[in-house]
């Protein structure tokens, strides 16, 4: 009997487009022929105008067949038994030379595509647990002067340095401490959280256990958001499989540190981190006044280490290689890879890990192809609901958090949302609003009733009613917000809605001198 | 709730009681036992919790996730966030709305609840949607035609 070794994702978008009914076929077809098939269900590349992405590999070189179908199991088996590169009409040649991937700086993503979820085996085999290993020869301090040192800021939106963080939780005296991961990834556009919670859930573990050493923390919390099955379903097998291995619970050295993956329930506003740790504690998720600071005063009163998936994410492979590697990456004070998430419409939709620095063009335009509908790029929104709309003129702008915040713009959690010409900025204008009164958290006035009125305000600028002062009363409404609110979701709700007006008066039925403050 | 309910939960109450923050995970718990959060679970809960039956209740109705109504027999959410928007999610909100002729959030004689929702993290491959729990991405307007009509037939 033949036996025959093949990868196809699980990722559960990968899943949504066909890839368990793919196994099941190929499953079928291994059989009929007496082959003996080992499926690997591997994470995804997130090349996703590829998947199913079917890979096999051919002295020492994974080739790839895309967009495989069920009914494709017969012919893609004949040509995987032939021997050599597969030759079959979907059969796009070694993976590793597709361009949109070639360009690709991997850091976090190394391991896409390439390893099983939940194998630790896997995961070491691919350069994992090198970063722990590490920092348990470091000192504590040394491990936060890494971070430090390697220049990584906080990928979850407000991009403050993770290091300076570190070191005030570390600092922090107190009987105990906590780490949480802050898995609410609610911004539309962005899915990279997802994919490493689906994908490589052992490095966020890494990630989170080696921080627990550096502040002291011996109980950590994922804050994960429920419309994330399969994450949360991966990451409790994977805290299965790394307590049974000795990475969690107390291990060799004595240290303890237990993980432990918590389920939102709905809420956008769960991402802030101060309603995230109420709704922890069992409470509604209403925004904290900060000061004191979660890393002094957090989750349940206690000096707590917040982050985004991708900062945690980003840690073992500064411990591993180094701070000066991770640093020598980007541009200006944005140091090191974001994983940009190309979304909306566009051709080549997927996950793009680079150095900060390309421009917007080069991302929107060659690497993602333009739109999907064939129809002129028109504007980006960059940074998930809470991003400006960025129109073409600015997409020279290259991506890097300060070039983003002098022109009234943010990079966020690095998803970029792609619209064709025949998206009105008006009425998505119109949404930030709406999208604002539905999420608030209810504490601060302009957020929870001025969001409901921008939304009507809006509406009388679109049907042309006493346009002049009410595009006025949509400044100073902005305006309110923008100062008179506890959190981002009130403060810069009136970031989507001034660049779409401020770029685009013409979907308001204004002029441009119409359209200004 | 009958007895059988009640062990039900009383059991999860005995897993769960002394974790620190145990409420949304009983609540979900409850929720994916007995298919929704009756209102007669809160005295229960805030006994055992040790919170006034108020701030149970506020916690319920905060999160838009906790149906306190029994669910009906199919459920769709369809993406409205702005990747999805932006490649046509109004116009697959509007056909189910008109193929199943209920507005949003109504269950029309028990059998379908339609909502919106924002981001499902599918945005590569906007629009997306959930139709019984399933995602479904890149979805047309003749692909949401099938799969209403095929999740019917199922009915
Ligand atoms: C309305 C709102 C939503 C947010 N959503 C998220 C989120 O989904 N994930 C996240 O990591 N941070 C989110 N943040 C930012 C967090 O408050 C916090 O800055 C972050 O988790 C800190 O982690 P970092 O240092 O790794 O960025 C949100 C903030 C606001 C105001
Ligand atoms: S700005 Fe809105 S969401 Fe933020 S704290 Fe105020 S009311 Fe809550
Ligand atoms: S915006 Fe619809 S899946 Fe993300």
């Amino acid at each position: 009997m033949s036996a025959l070794t093949l990868y196809l994702p699980q990722d559960s978008v990968v899943v949504a487009m066909g890839a368990d009914a793919v196994a099941d076929a190929l499953q079928v077809a291994a059989a009929t022929r007496g082959v003996a098939l080992e499926l690997r269900r591997t994470s995804s590349r997130g090349l996703f105008w590829l998947e199913p992405l079917l890979e096999v590999e051919v002295a020492g070189v994974r080739h790839g067949l895309a967009a495989v179908q069920a009914a494709d199991a017969d012919s893609v088996l004949t040509a995987l038994l032939a021997a050599g590169a597969p030759m079959h009409p979907k059969a796009i040649g070694p993976v590793a030379e597709i361009p949109q991937l070639k360009r690709q700086q991997r850091q976090i993503f190394s391991r896409a595509g390439l390893t099983r979820p939940v194998s630790l085996d896997d995961y070491q085999a691919h350069g994992g647990g090198r970063g722990l290993q590490r920092a348990r020869t470091l000192s504590a301090a040394a491990v936060v002067e890494e971070v430090l040192q390697s220049g990584l800021r906080g990928r979850g939106g407000a991009a403050f340095p993770a290091g300076i963080k570190w070191r005030t939780v570390q600092q922090a005296q107190s009987a105990s401490k906590y780490v949480v991961c802050n898995a609410d990834e609610g911004d539309s556009g962005t899915f990279a959280d997802r994919m490493v919670m689906e994908g490589d859930p052992l490095l966020l573990i890494e990630g989170m256990k080696i921080a627990a050493l550096a502040v002291g923390a011996t109980q950590g919390y994922i804050y994960v958001r429920s419309e994330y099955p399969q994450a949360v379903a991966t990451l409790r097998a994977a805290i299965a499989a790394a307590e049974a291995a000795g990475w969690l619970g107390e291990d060799a050295s004595g240290q303890t540190f237990h993980l432990e993956v918590r389920v939102g329930a709905g809420a956008y506003i769960c991402g802030e981190e101060t309603a995230m740790l109420e709704s922890i504690e069992g409470k509604r998720g209403t925004v904290r006044a900060k000061p004191p600071i979660p890393a002094l005063a957090g989750l349940f009163g206690q000096p707590t280490l917040v982050h985004n998936v991708l900062s945690f994410a980003a840690v073992p492979g500064i411990l591993a290689d180094g701070a000066a590697t991770y640093q020598a990456m980007g541009m200006g004070r944005s140091r090191g890879t974001l994983p940009f998430q190309l979304a909306g419409n566009v051709r080549f939709g997927g996950l793009y890990e680079l150095a900060f620095g390309p421009t917007l063009h080069e991302l929107v335009n060659e690497l993602g192809g333009g739109t999907r509908s064939g129809r002129p790029v028109k504007a980006a929104q960059v940074g998930g609901p809470l991003g400006a709309w960025v129109p073409l003129s600015d997409f020279d702008l290259p991506l890097d958090y300060e070039a983003f915040a002098a022109r009234q713009a943010m990079l966020g959690h690095g998803g970029v949302v792609v619209a064709d010409d025949s998206v009105n900025l008006g009425q998505m204008a119109r949404f930030a609003m709406a999208f604002c009164a539905e999420e608030s958290c209810g504490k601060c006035t302009p957020c929870r009733i001025g969001s409901t009125r921008g939304v009507e305000v809006i509406d009388r600028i679109l049907h042309k009613q006493d346009t002049h002062a009410n595009v006025a009363l949509l400044h100073d409404l902005c305006d309110t917000l923008l100062h008179g609110s506890l959190c981002a979701l009130g403060g810069m709700t009136p970031y989507p809605v001034q660049s779409a007006l401020r770029h685009f008066p013409q979907d308001f039925g204004l002029t441009p001198e119409e359209a200004q403050p | 709730m009958n007895e059988q309910q009640q062990q039900v939960v009383a059991a999860l109450l005995a897993t769960w009681q002394h974790q620190p923050g145990a409420l949304l995970p009983l609540l979900h718990a409850i929720q994916d036992a007995l298919g929704w959060v009756p209102e007669d679970v809160v005295p229960q809960l805030s006994q055992a919790l040790n919170l006034s039956r108020a701030e149970v209740v506020g916690v319920i109705s905060f999160y838009h996730d906790f149906r306190t109504q029994p669910p009906a027999a199919h459920s769709l959410r369809v993406c409205m966030a702005e990747s999805c928007q932006v490649a046509g999610a109004e116009a697959l909100s509007a056909l189910a709305g008109q193929q199943l002729g209920i507005r949003e959030g109504e269950t029309a004689d028990g059998q379908w609840q339609v909502r919106l929702v924002y981001c499902l993290g599918a945005c590569a491959c906007s629009p997306a949607l959930q139709l019984d729990g399933q995602l479904h991405v890149q979805v047309t307007p003749e692909r949401l035609t099938q799969l209403l009509a095929s999740s019917r037939e199922g009915v």
